[in-house]
This record gives C-alpha cells, sequence and structure tokens, in this order.
C-alpha cells in the first residue's frame, strides 16, 4: 500500500437490534482508502456492503443500529464519534455519497439548479450567480449536454442516466475528499452503465479523489478499481489489488464468485417445430391526451407493429434499453395489456378474447416477474400461492393431489418442500424467484414469458437461475419468451434474438449469427456495453 | 431431503444478513415433506411483530385494556345497576326478575300488574315471608326515579351531603339523611341515579360508535376498492358523486328527518350511516389504484383469478392496514357525533340513557355541577382512550417504526 492514507476504518462493527433481538450485519472489518484511489467493497445482497458505506456517514436508522466496536478515522477525526452538528460539516463537504436509486434519490419537486444549489449554500455559503456558476461548472463535469437549459429542469423530465449524473454533480459540487458510489449503475440499463462508469472514472482521475465503490458486479470492479475488497457474510474475506485478486484468488468464495459467470448452453433454434406463438403487426399504443376536452394528440408507441415467431422448444431473447417496449411485448402477448394486431398462440387468436374467454389458454402461457420481492403476495403462505393457478384451471383435484402438485412443482424448482406453510419474506431473493417459477410451473404451460426473471439477483444467483430455466426448458419441452437487458445472460439461454428499440425490431435472427456479427451500430453498442462496458460513440446509444 | 444434496446449491443462497431464526431450515419433513407443520391457529410473524409494536406503546396497550374492561364490564350494564332484584328465593320457588317480568300477583298484590321490586309494601311482604334477594350493586336502572330523595332534583350525590343539607331535608319534608339510598353520583333532574344512566349510556354510546364504525368501513372499504381497482369511469363517475354527496348538509338533513320520522336507535345510525361512510374511501381507493398493478397482482391476472378473487384475496389485505390505522379514529368520532345529537335534543328518543343528554342538562341546571363533571370526565375518558388505543395501532401497522 502507498499513498497517503485518505479514510481508514478499523475493526467496525454494525449491529441491528429489532424486537429484543440484535442481529450483526458487519463483523469487525478494517479497510483503508487511499488518496485518489479507487477502492471497490464487492459482495452479495445482504453481505454488509451497503450498510458500512452508510455508516461512514452515519446515516444508519441509530437508535436501531449501533457499532459494538470501531472507529472510522478521516481526517485526525473519528466520524463515529463526532457531534451531529460536526457530522453535517462533514457530509456532503469532505465525503459524500451518491445512491443506487436515481428515480427516488432526486427530490421531486425541485429544480435541478435548487438541489445542487442547496449543498453549495449549506456548506459554501453561495447564493445567486456564484451559486449558478459552480452548478453549471459541475453539471459539465458530469456530462449533461446544454447545463444551462437544464437547470429549470425537474428531475422525472431527465433519464434515469441523467438523473444518476445529477446526483454525482451534486456529489461532486463541493469537491470532496471522498466520493462513496454505492451501486450507482444497478438500476440502469446496459449502456448507460458503460457511460456512467466511465464518467465516475475520469472524474476521479481529474480531480485526484478517493472512491469507495460498492457493487456486486465484478466485471465493474475490474474496469474501475486499483483495490478490491470481497465481504461475505458481514466480514471481508479477501483483499488485494484488482489485478492479484482477478488473476489469483485465494478464497473459495472469490473463486466462486469470479466463476460465476451463466454458462453458454443455448437450445437451439427449431425451425422445424411447430410455431407455437406468431404475433403480426402487434401494436400497443398509449395516448397522449392534452386540454379540457382530453383530446389525443399522439401516442406513444411502446410496441409498433412487431412480428415474431416463437417455434416448440425455442427461447426467443428479447433484448434493448429500458423504455425500447421489451416488457411491453410480454405482457401484450399475454393479454395483461390492450393490443392491436393478431396474436396466435396454438391456432387461436387470442386477440380480442374476454376475460373469460381467455382463462383456458392462461393455462398454457404463464409469466416470470423481474421483482422476486413485488411478485409474491406477501401475505400468503408459498403453498398457497402455487396452489392457486390450479385453484383456478383444475378445480377437479383434490385438496391432497393440490398438494402432491405443488410439491412436485417445488423439488422441481430445487426447493425443498416442506417450505410450503412459510411466507415469501422469508426467503431470499433467489429462493423467491425459484417460489415464482414454481408458481408458473405448477400449471404445465407449454409457453413461459421470462420477463428480466435474473436482473434483481446477485451473480452467483443468477448463473444458478439460468442454470435452472435451462434444465426446466429440457425437462418439460418448454417454450421461453426471455426479456433482459442483460446481455451475458440472454446470450447463455436465448436460441433467438430480437433486438428492440423505441417499439421497433432494430434487429432479429439466430442468437450464433447476431452475437458473431451484430449488424446495427446499435447491436454492436448494445453488446460493447454488456461484455466489455464500453461506451458507445455519442447518439447511437439513449443516456 | 438433505440440504447438502439439494440441486442448484440451494444452500448457498439462504441471506446470510437474516438472523438464523429466518432462515429457512431445510429439516426433512417426512417423506417428501406431505406431512407439514401442524396448521393451527397462530399469529403470522407480521403480525406477531404488529402486536409487538402495539405493546411497545404502553400507553395505547393500558388504553386498550381499560376500554376493553369497560366496555365487557358496560355490557353487563343490567347485572351492575338495576331496579329488579337478579334473583329472588322465597315460598320454594326461585325467581329471576332481570330476565324474566313477574306480574305482582306472585308476591301477595293483587293489581296484574309488573311487579315493583323497590316498592315499599312488596319488599314488607317479601320479608315478611322470608324472601332470599340478590340484588344488583346500584338499585337504580335508568329510567328509575329515587322517590325518597333527600332535596329537590337533581340531588347531590349522597356522599357529599352535610349537616346543613340533612337540616333543609328534615325541615321541608324530604326523606332523612340516615334513611337514605345511594345516589353515588347524585341524581338528575328527573330524579333518576346518574351512575346508572352513566353505565348504560356509555353502552350505548360504545355499541352505537361500534356499529356505525364497522358497518360504514364495510360499505366504505368495498365501494373505495370497487373505484381503486377498476379505476377509468367507474371511479371518476363515483368520485363526482362522493363530491356531491358530502356536500350535502349532514345537520339540516338530520333536522328535517328527525322530524318526520321518531329517531331511535337504528333510524339515527341509518342517517348517520349515510354520510359516514364516505370517510375510508379515499384512503382504500388509493391503495388499490397503487396495489393494482403490483407484480403479484398482474401474476395472479396472468394465471386467470377472477378480479373478484384478486380484490377480496390478494389487495384487500393491503388495504386493510391503512383502514384499521383508521378505525379507532372513526370510531371516537362516530361517538362524538351521537353525543353532540343527543346534546342538542336531536339524537336518542327522550328517556334513553345518553351521555349527550346528561351534557345538556348539566347546561341547563349548572347549580349542579355534578352533573357536567360526570358528563365531562366520562366523554374525555372515552374518547382518550381511543385515541391512544388509535395511535398506537397507528404504530403497530407503521413498518418502519422501529423500537430499539
Amino acid at each position: 500500500m502507498s499513498g497517503e492514507l485518505c479514510l481508514s476504518v478499523r475493526d467496525l462493527s454494525i449491529a441491528f437490534r429489532s424486537g429484543g433481538r440484535e442481529t450483526l450485519a458487519v463483523d469487525r472489518i478494517s479497510f483503508d482508502i487511499v488518496k485518489g484511489e479507487c477502492m471497490a467493497l464487492v459482495g452479495e445482497s445482504g453481505s454488509g456492503k451497503s450498510v458500512t458505506a452508510l455508516s461512514i456517514l452515519r446515516l444508519l436508522p441509530y437508535p436501531s443500529a449501533q457499532h459494538p466496536s470501531g472507529s472510522i478515522n478521516y481526517d485526525g477525526k473519528d466520524l463515529l464519534r463526532l457531534s451531529q452538528r460536526e457530522m453535517r460539516r462533514v457530509r456532503g463537504d469532505d465525503i459524500s455519497i451518491v445512491f443506487q436509486e436515481p428515480m427516488t434519490s432526486l427530490n421531486p419537486l425541485h429544480t435541478i439548479e435548487k438541489q445542487i444549489g442547496e449543498i453549495l449554500l449549506l456548506h459554501r455559503g453561495l447564493t445567486g450567480a456564484p451559486a449558478r456558476t459552480r452548478t453549471l461548472e459541475v453539471l459539465a463535469q458530469v456530462g449533461i449536454p446544454d447545463p444551462q437549459s437544464r437547470l429549470k429542469s425537474y428531475p422525472h423530465q431527465l433519464s434515469g442516466g441523467q438523473r444518476q449524473r445529477v446526483m454525482i454533480a451534486m456529489a461532486l459540487a463541493n469537491e470532496p475528499d471522498v466520493l462513496i458510489a454505492d451501486e450507482p449503475t444497478t438500476a440502469l440499463d446496459v449502456t448507460v452503465q458503460a457511460q456512467i462508469i466511465a464518467l465516475l472514472k475520469d472524474i476521479q482521475a481529474r480531480l485526484g479523489m478517493s472512491l469507495l465503490f460498492i457493487t456486486h458486479d465484478l466485471g465493474i470492479v475490474r474496469k474501475i478499481a486499483q483495490r478490491v475488497c470481497v465481504m461475505k457474510e458481514g466480514k471481508i474475506v479477501e483483499r488485494g489489488t484488482v489485478e492479484r485478486v482477478f488473476a489469483a484468488p485465494e478464497h473459495p468464495y472469490t473463486r466462486a464468485l469470479l466463476a460465476a459467470e451463466p454458462r453458454p448452453d443455448p437450445a437451439p433454434p427449431q425451425p422445424d417445430a411447430p410455431v407455437l406463438l406468431k404475433t403480426d403487426q402487434l401494436k400497443v399504443w398509449f395516448p397522449i391526451t392534452r386540454g379540457l376536452m382530453r383530446k389525443t394528440v399522439g401516442h406513444v408507441k411502446a410496441c409498433d407493429g412487431l412480428t415474431i415467431e416463437l417455434h416448440k422448444g425455442e427461447t426467443l431473447g428479447v433484448v434493448g434499453e429500458s423504455g425500447s417496449g421489451k416488457s411491453t411485448l410480454g405482457r401484450a402477448i399475454l393479454r395483461l395489456i390492450s393490443s392491436e394486431g393478431l396474436i396466435a398462440f396454438m391456432g387461436h387468436d387470442l386477440q380480442g378474447l374476454r376475460f373469460k374467454e381467455m382463462r383456458p389458454f392462461r393455462r398454457d402461457m404463464q409469466i416470470v416477474f423481474q421483482d422476486p420481492y413485488g411478485s409474491l403476495s406477501p401475505r400468503m403462505s408459498v403453498g398457497d400461492i402455487i396452489k392457486e393457478g390450479l385453484k383456478v384451471h383444475q378445480r377437479e383435484l383434490s385438496a391432497r393431489q393440490c398438494d402432491e402438485r405443488v410439491v412436485q412443482a417445488l423439488t422441481d424448482v430445487g426447493l425443498d418442500p416442506g417450505t410450503r406453510t412459510r411466507f415469501p419474506h422469508e426467503f431470499s431473493g433467489g429462493q423467491r424467484q425459484r417460489i415464482a417459477v414454481a408458481r408458473a410451473l405448477v400449471l404445465e404451460p407449454s409457453f413461459i414469458v421470462l420477463d428480466e426473471p435474473t436482473s434483481a439477483l446477485d451473480m452467483l444467483i443468477q448463473a444458478q437461475m439460468v442454470d435452472l430455466l435451462r434444465d426446466l426448458q429440457k425437462r418439460h419441452n418448454l417454450t421461453y419468451l426471455f426479456i433482459s437487458h442483460d446481455l451475458r445472460v440472454v446470450a447463455a439461454l436465448a436460441s433467438r434474438l430480437l433486438v428492440m428499440r423505441h417499439g421497433l425490431v432494430v434487429e432479429a435472427g439466430t442468437a450464433a449469427d447476431l452475437f458473431r456479427n451484430p449488424k446495427t451500430d446499435y447491436t454492436r453498442a448494445l453488446f460493447a456495453a454488456a461484455f466489455n462496458l464500453e461506451t458507445a460513440p455519442e447518439g447511437v446509444v439513449g443516456q | 431431503m438433505d440440504a447438502k444434496t439439494l440441486p442448484h446449491g440451494l444452500d448457498a443462497e439462504i441471506e446470510p444478513g437474516l438472523p438464523p431464526e429466518l432462515k429457512p431450515d431445510l429439516e426433512p419433513a417426512g417423506p417428501l415433506g406431505l406431512t407439514g407443520p401442524p396448521r393451527g391457529f397462530e399469529f403470522s410473524p407480521l403480525n406477531a411483530r404488529r402486536w409487538r409494536n402495539f405493546k411497545a406503546n404502553r400507553r395505547g396497550y393500558w388504553s386498550l385494556w381499560i376500554f376493553l374492561v369497560l366496555f365487557v364490564v358496560t355490557m353487563f350494564a343490567e347485572f351492575i345497576a338495576n331496579d329488579k332484584p337478579l334473583f329472588i328465593h322465597f315460598d320454594g320457588k326461585s325467581f329471576f326478575p332481570v330476565f324474566v317480568t313477574y306480574p305482582d300477583t306472585e308476591f301477595g298484590d293483587d293489581l296484574g300488574t309488573a311487579a315493583d321490586y323497590r316498592d315499599p309494601h312488596l319488599q314488607k311482604f317479601l320479608d315478611e315471608h322470608n324472601a332470599v334477594e340478590i340484588w344488583a350493586p346500584i338499585r337504580f336502572s335508568y329510567n328509575t326515579i329515587n322517590d325518597n330523595p333527600p332535596s329537590a332534583f337533581p340531588s347531590k350525590p349522597t356522599w357529599l351531603l352535610n349537616a346543613q343539607d340533612c337540616a333543609f331535608a328534615a325541615k321541608n319534608g324530604y326523606a332523612k339523611c340516615g334513611t337514605l339510598e345511594y345516589n353515588w353520583l347524585g341524581t338528575d333532574d328527573q330524579g333518576r341515579d346518574v351512575l346508572a344512566r352513566l353505565i348504560y349510556g356509555f353502552r350505548v354510546s360504545v355499541l352505537f360508535g361500534l356499529i356505525l364504525t364497522i358497518v360504514s368501513s364495510i360499505i366504505g372499504v368495498a365501494a373505495g376498492a370497487v373505484q381503486g381497482y377498476f379505476g377509468g369511469w367507474t371511479d371518476l363517475l363515483f368520485q363526482r358523486f362522493i363530491e356531491i354527496w358530502t356536500s350535502v348538509p349532514e345537520l339540516y338533513l338530520l333536522l328535517i328527518i328527525s322530524s318526520v320520522l321518531v329517531p331511535g336507535f337504528f333510524v339515527l345510525l341509518g342517517i348517520l350511516l349515510l354520510f359516514s361512510w364516505v370517510r375510508l374511501v379515499g384512503l382504500v381507493r388509493a391503495e388499490f389504484l397503487r396495489g393494482r398493478n403490483f407484480e403479484y397482482i398482474q401474476a395472479a391476472r396472468a394465471l386467470g383469478v377472477s378480479n373478484r378473487v384478486i380484490m377480496f384475496r390478494h389487495l384487500l389485505p393491503n388495504a386493510m392496514v391503512a383502514t384499521m390505522t383508521f378505525l379507532p379514529f372513526v370510531m371516537s368520532s362516530s361517538v362524538m357525533t351521537l353525543t353532540a345529537l343527543d346534546f342538542l335534543g336531536f339524537g336518542l328518543p327522550p328517556g334513553s340513557p345518553s351521555l349527550g343528554e346528561l351534557l345538556s342538562q348539566a347546561k341547563a341546571n349548572v347549580q349542579a355541577p355534578w352533573l357536567g363533571l360526570t358528563g365531562f370526565f366520562t366523554v374525555a375518558l372515552m374518547l382518550s382512550l381511543l385515541i391512544f388505543v388509535g395511535e398506537a395501532v397507528r404504530d403497530a401497522f407503521d413498518p418502519r417504526k422501529t423500537f430499539a
């Protein structure tokens, strides 16, 4: 270790107390951040990396959170012993933080200028013209195009990537010594993610500040950090320079993390198999209405005339940036939102069928959603959740038979059937996603829409999930419509690929062909961002 | 099935951050797990947490107990304050006057009307026949007039009588101090025991509030659920209707109706119900609007579950949190409304025990402070208890609230 020490964490423990029980989230960890260096904290969700970051700024919900031991030394002071008033001077001035979720970390009721101006006012007493000059300066620094015109914008007028840039601008406004970035790119598209990483790297080098980067994605670590600490269950299990850790990982957990790439082994395209699903000129247009009489002045074309064909046993991967209409396509096919155009499923046109007429088809077409926390009713036991579909479609089953089917489905997805009386909150994200798959599977469908089923999961579990989905496909001869922005996962599963942008198909073909030679710049940019975290020239992808 | 041999490395992905008792243990549960744990009544973990949070608010917890005790005790008002004995045994026969109305011919009289057990004549007859009598602690019902008062009505609480009062009573032909029946809180201006009326009045208030709250919640939740779930035109039209409905002046309407109909308990309930159901609609509607786009609702729709089942099984439990939080406050305002109407004289029929009527008597008889004080403290206590309980319920349902 060389260079001047900037922040040093010693023996830090964090405990949470709730209902008389105490849970140790972080157990005596120590690390240092050197001036001008980027240090990455890596680990799966629940490993305590985020609470570590929050405790540096003392942002945890005290007093239910406590520090049984440790110190955080910065500039000759122990941050854990400072008074609230002194702490406020440190926050946003010496040490600042960028959070994961750009959608909720800006106040929707204030303009960009006001939000950045507030920090300048608090710590430097700047108002009026000097504040505006500085605001423009930082906005330019984070690459907001035409900052002058953006000053009066509200957060909802900016895209996710731009919001994250504004968050970074706020963090940079007072030229902090340390910037903590808590999964700043997790909620963003792959292409935007690459841009933000490049931006952070550039700014860090230019301003010479230290960066504490928290992530679960090892690809990002390799791209941005010089040193890395791997956390597991509240402890640091391995630390070292990025080169050393990636080249020769010592701890088995690090090795498992590094090996956790989804194994590419997609089902082959089946051009001779019967067509299971076919859409022709499928349109989902949301009207934009204005004025007193709600006159329709235009449409948001979420899906604009999509024609797809899906053969039995195949996986069709649908990729694209957020807002490209891929999720809308999946929901339109299942008739969860209204659309126009042909939807032919097993030789029947589903378009225009009423709720009751749709019901017999629902048994054969199922969906797994992205968010394992939101897609299971928190008030029903796992068994009841899985059973629900059976109660609709197979009423003739006795309670005992229902239960057997539930047990079978849970076994299929690799969960212990004994857990079916428990409630969803007792399971981890990966297990919940397995429950969601079991719910779809219990009806023995032939077609499943997988709407970003791995995006909310940790790397290790993503790979397991991909294996599970592939295994199930083989065993039950399933047909998947796999929607994802994560090309690494898509590459592991899809036999054919559909690249979407602005509701239109940009490119389509067999996955093998497309990955080998993408024809459009947009597809190339997507691939570069996903596999190498490289940014594309301006204008090719969204911001 | 052993944890180690589960496919897909399940054991690796149990969240390490969870406290040990929350980790799903992968113990074998019988062959294929078919036996499962017993399904008895127990709190779900969520409700158990809520109950803990509720108890952590000591004030609300004790308020609930005090309120429940008062409620249960006043439910048995007939056994506490009654002008009929609970039990009489004489002449080898048992009588239960509290349940059965006996003619006075049973007790040696010859009128054939219902027996008046407070009648000295009847008492004398029973004493002569060595009858066994068991009375309620207070020998007045809410409409019993004290025939033997120490002064003109309203008369003081008996234990407050001083020598001057006794002298006055003796001089003016009222009952002598030594022979008095106790009126613990005095009598009102018609000679009825205030404590007895208080007990019955409390019961009426609470029951009225409870019924009004429950029925208006059911209607309000159903209306809000339909609006929120279906949205669109249903929502739009219903909302406009509610806006118009709530702008109808409730009190004037009540005055008009009560001049046509005799305002009994249920008529009053019906009239108040016409307007009170709208209170919860907005809340439930918002919850349903929010909830109908949750992914598990989408998942249920993708399974083909019908709208009604989705509303009941998936959405209603979410909306109930907001509703439950509101209920104690709705109840206290229902109680308040009844009291106010009684006070104005548009409430329950004359002669019914009611707190509002007590307060209006207090206003008319300022020289008898025991009326006003009793009414004030009772209403204040009841409403405070309900509000305290409401606050504790609100805390308990707040998912972010942590008690260290």
